[in-house]
């Protein structure tokens, strides 16, 4: 964890009223320089001392504009920054997501971290070593050809100097250029090793490393009294009566946004439900129900139709027959298993500075900016580590909350994690999504054209630097309205995220009805689009592939043409003994693929399950996955992600989907919305295939859609059954078999 | 005023009578181990053992613990000196975010103190009431029986 974090004293660098400056990309300031494309974030924030300070006392200082969200990334960009500066790991001390110190990454999202930010440090720490280096040469009197580095320690022929005694002056206050190159893999001592993850010993040994962990002198707690349903305005509330309740300080109330402030954390959370249970509401209908949701989505008028891909195909065939299907996905929760919190200090000279555990510092503190009328420079946030979010949580809502909750007690630090009835309740889900596929194939069965169309409302609700996108600043006295949300274009995509089938298909089109009204809050999620389009796409493929009389495996290796993606299925396959597999009764078998986004990771998912007739129950008896991320940094921590992301999506596929009605979210805990437990889970193999040299490619995404199409083509292996909407509950198995 | 033993020392409080165990010991008493997850004793994150028993410190009012005696995870070992489970949970590197962990050392913790050698489904039935999202569920019984073996 960052140093800022110590037991009660938690800012030991810097005052939390001290707002310095910002560090925001300098091509603002300089855009008229035509100017080399440098490696990933290196090229948006360009200063070497953006990223690498050399301390005294032989200490590195690497800071980072990607945060922890407990999928390794500290750790594995301290051991790129440790190799390529040629220092022991243990010497690098990390600030990361820190407004006021650390380079803008935007947000840490989209398996991102590991192509921009982990190459950022390994071109800038390579550079630095290079400075380094000439400096030595200079100091020693001797080429710099003959020097070599130990751990900091610049060795020549006849004398040494370290890092540490070298006089840097402003050697590293210069923009990088680009032209030192990293080393090559046989020279890595920390890249391409399982090193243990750097958090790991303060979470299991009770050491404050939570923002949930932060006590800072005289703080309060605060919470929100949220109204019965999203669209609601407040009718009228009786303050004074919650103001005498034990221990409340203080009632808010900006319009219809209400919340306590009290002295003791379970006074601030009965002081909210009880004001939230005695104020009156008018609330409006305002959705579907979650039974009708796939009608509505299929009768919305789309904001935009748009075709990603339109192949046609050359040549005249005329096809034997033509399939088709329709997929849909349910609205999921990110789930947190920690409600989101957040401290916020309001500074009675104008200023609030916020510890958060939001993706994106910048842009959250610009929206909290705009929301509470400060200038963009007087709101800090500081990252520090929360419960894993799995994309667009309440992170941000908490850090506004908070601020907005401090501001009636100026100097008063506040504290606010939300409950868990008002963390499921109001979190922006994953969009619900339905998509048709149809596939003209020729006599053997192969594909002549594939058509794709998915319709979905909005993936990306995120801060953006607009107090719109903040849920209470909807509700106050002056509310913000809600932007409208954009789709994410080429080639990240965001609803259709996956839409394009990675397999060779003579012809093929995809279209996107992306859908702008949103009944029900959405934001990203966990592979946004691409949960449901690789469900959707390799489903289809599994369906084309028995249509067709071929393997399932089989079938798609020659319909694939990219080389990694045909090893990541022969080694899944493989792996999973595929060839070998005996068909028992009751049990069924399941394989899909994807490479995440088209452009990251490449995943395959084999699985097996058991489904008991009668009660439709679906066990997962084991899987495998196959993962290619490139140049392998930490090879347990890709592991992690990848045997975390399939059993997170066994679980949406197996078990999840939002409840509520014409009004109100229905799903207000784990009761409501149960998720897979230890029992549930399977055994899970990993096969890690390594490309040295070659790009980082982002993981954390990678295993969540092929999972879910694997599990539904082996409940169809084993039942004879197609199974086309999630989740596969035992009343949906039950009642589709009978 | 409630007064209990904390990881073997004698503490006190001065809390209302309704105060739930979970806050007292994470803002009165920093103990930052117990985490608040659901408040509805659901999802296992704020699981302390009272006289060694699992315990779900969000249901549960401290005045419940008076006189007894409760663990957290720094009843274990601590950061720099692990204790035999925690270490097992950084062998097997058992988390992601880590938020759900401490519940799950303690609520693993009381049942090896029962069963010192149980099975991979004993250990997966003992901790069915611990939820985590992230998906480590294999690595933390894993580190169970490492946990048990090495015992």
């Amino acid at each position: 964890m960052n140093a800022t974090f110590g037991r009660r004293g938690f800012l030991k660098g810097a005052g939390y009223v001290a707002l310095a400056f910002a560090l925001v990309p300098d091509e603002v300031a300089n855009a008229q320089a035509p100017r080399a494309v440098l490696p990933g974030d290196l090229n948006s924030v360009r200063r070497l001392d953006a990223w690498i300070r050399i301390e005294a006392a032989g200490r590195v200082t690497l800071l980072v504009g990607k945060v922890e969200l407990g999928q390794g990334i500290l750790t594995a960009v301290a051991q790129i920054c440790a190799d390529e500066l040629d220092i022991d790991i243990e010497r690098i001390d990390i600030v990361s997501g820190d407004t006021a110190r650390v380079p803008n990454e935007g947000v840490t999202a989209g398996s991102f971290s590991m192509p921009n930010c982990g190459t950022a440090v390994r071109h800038a720490a390579a550079e630095v070593r290079a400075i380094l280096l000439d400096l030595a040469a200079q100091k020693l009197g001797v080429p710099v050809e003959t020097l070599s580095v130990e751990d900091g320690r610049v060795v020549g022929a006849n004398a040494a100097a370290s890092y540490w005694d070298l006089a840097l002056g402003q050697a590293l206050e210069r923009e990088a250029t680009g032209t030192v190159a990293p080393k090559p893999a046989a020279r890595h001592r920390y890249i391409g090793r399982s090193v243990p993850r750097r958090d790991l010993p303060a979470k299991v040994g009770g050491a404050p490393i939570f923002v949930q962990d932060l006590r800072l002198p005289g703080m309060l707690y605060g919470q929100i009294a949220r109204p019965p349903a999203p669209v609601a305005t407040l009718a009228s509330v009786d303050l004074a009566a919650i103001e005498r309740l034990p221990g409340v300080v203080k009632v808010v109330r900006d319009g219809s946004f209400l919340g306590v402030i009290a002295r003791r954390r379970e006074q601030a959370n009965a002081a909210a439900a009880q004001l939230a249970a005695t104020a009156q509401w008018k609330v409006e209908k305002s959705m579907s129900g979650d039974a009708a949701i796939f009608d509505w989505l299929r009768a919305a008028k789309p904001a935009r139709d748009i075709e990603i891909m339109n192949k046609q195909r050359a040549d005249g065939a005329v096809p034997a027959k033509t399939l088709e299907a329709r997929y849909m996905r349910p609205y999921h929760m990110h789930g947190s298993i920690g409600p989101s919190a957040a401290v916020a200090t309001y500074d009675p000279a104008g200023s609030v500075s916020i510890h958060t555990h939001s993706q994106s510092v910048f842009e959250t503190g610009e929206a909290i900016a705009k929301m509470l009328g400060l200038p963009r420079d007087k709101v800090r946030c500081l990252h520090g580590q929360g419960s894993g979010c799995y994309g667009h949580n309440m992170a941000d809502d908490a850090a506004a909350d908070a601020a907005l909750l401090a501001r009636a007690m100026p100097g008063t630090p506040i504290y606010l994690q939300y409950t868990r009835e008002g963390e499921h309740g109001w979190e922006p889900y994953g969009s619900a999504m339905v998509i048709e596929t149809r596939a003209a194939v020729d006599a053997a069965g192969d594909v002549l054209d594939w058509n794709l169309e998915l319709w979905s409302t909005p993936h990306g609700t995120r801060p953006g630097g607009e107090a719109g996108n903040l849920l209470s600043a909807r509700y106050l006295e002056k509310p913000f309205a809600m932007p409208t949300p954009a789709n994410g274009g080429p080639p990240n995509y965001a609803a259709d995220r996956n839409a394009i089938a990675l397999y060779d298909f003579p012809g093929q089109r995809a279209v996107t009805h992306f859908v702008t009204d949103m009944p029900v809050r959405v934001s990203s999620t966990r592979g946004l689009g691409a949960y449901a389009n690789v469900f959707a796409i390799e489903s289809f493929v599994d369906e084309l592939a028995h249509a067709a009389g071929a393997d399932p495996v089989a079938y798609r290796l020659r319909h694939m043409k990219d080389p990694r993606a045909l090893e990541a299925i022969a080694v899944a396959a493989e792996k999973f003994g595929w060839s070998k597999w005996t068909k028992r009764e009751g049990r069924g078998r399941g394989i899909a693929f994807a490479r995440y986004k088209n452009t990251a990771a490449y995943c395959a998912v084999a699985l097996e399950v058991e489904v008991q007739k009668r009660t439709g129950a679906v066990r997962v008896l084991r899987a495998v996955a196959s993962n290619d991320s490139g140049h392998m940094v930490n090879p347990d921590g890709i592991a992690n992600q990848i045997e975390g992301g399939l059993i997170q999506s066994l679980s949406w596929t197996l078990k999840e989907q939002v409840r509520f009605d014409d009004t109100r979210i229905l799903s207000r805990d784990w009761a409501d919305y149960p998720i897979l437990t230890f029992s549930e889970t399977p055994p899970v193999e990993v096969a890690l295939i390594d490309r040295p040299g070659a790009p980082f490619l982002g993981t954390g995404e990678a295993s969540q859609g092929p999972t879910g199409a694997a599990l539904a083509n082996a409940v169809f292996d084993a039942t004879g059954v197609r199974f086309r909407r999630l989740p596969l509950t035992p009343e949906r198995v039950r009642a589709g078999l009978a | 005023m409630v007064a209990f033993k904390l990881n073997g020392k004698d503490v006190r409080a001065d809390v209302p009578d309704d105060a739930p165990l979970l806050f007292v010991l994470a803002h009165d008493l920093d103990a930052f181990g117990p985490k608040y997850g659901c408040g509805r004793a659901q999802c296992g994150a704020c699981t302390v053992l009272v006289d060694g028993l699992p315990t779900r410190a969000c249901v549960t009012q401290a005045k419940a613990a008076a006189g007894r005696s409760v663990t957290t995870l720094a009843g274990l070992g601590t950061d720099g000196k692990p204790g035999r489970l925690q270490q097992a949970f950084l062998t097997e590197q058992a988390a992601q975010c880590g938020y759900c962990t401490s519940g799950m050392i303690l609520q693993a913790h009381a049942l090896l103190e029962r069963q010192p050698n149980p099975s991979e489904r004993d250990v997966r039935e003992a901790l069915d009431g611990n939820l985590c999202r992230c998906g480590t569920q294999n690595r933390v019984v894993r580190a169970v029986l490492r946990a048990a073996q090495e015992g």
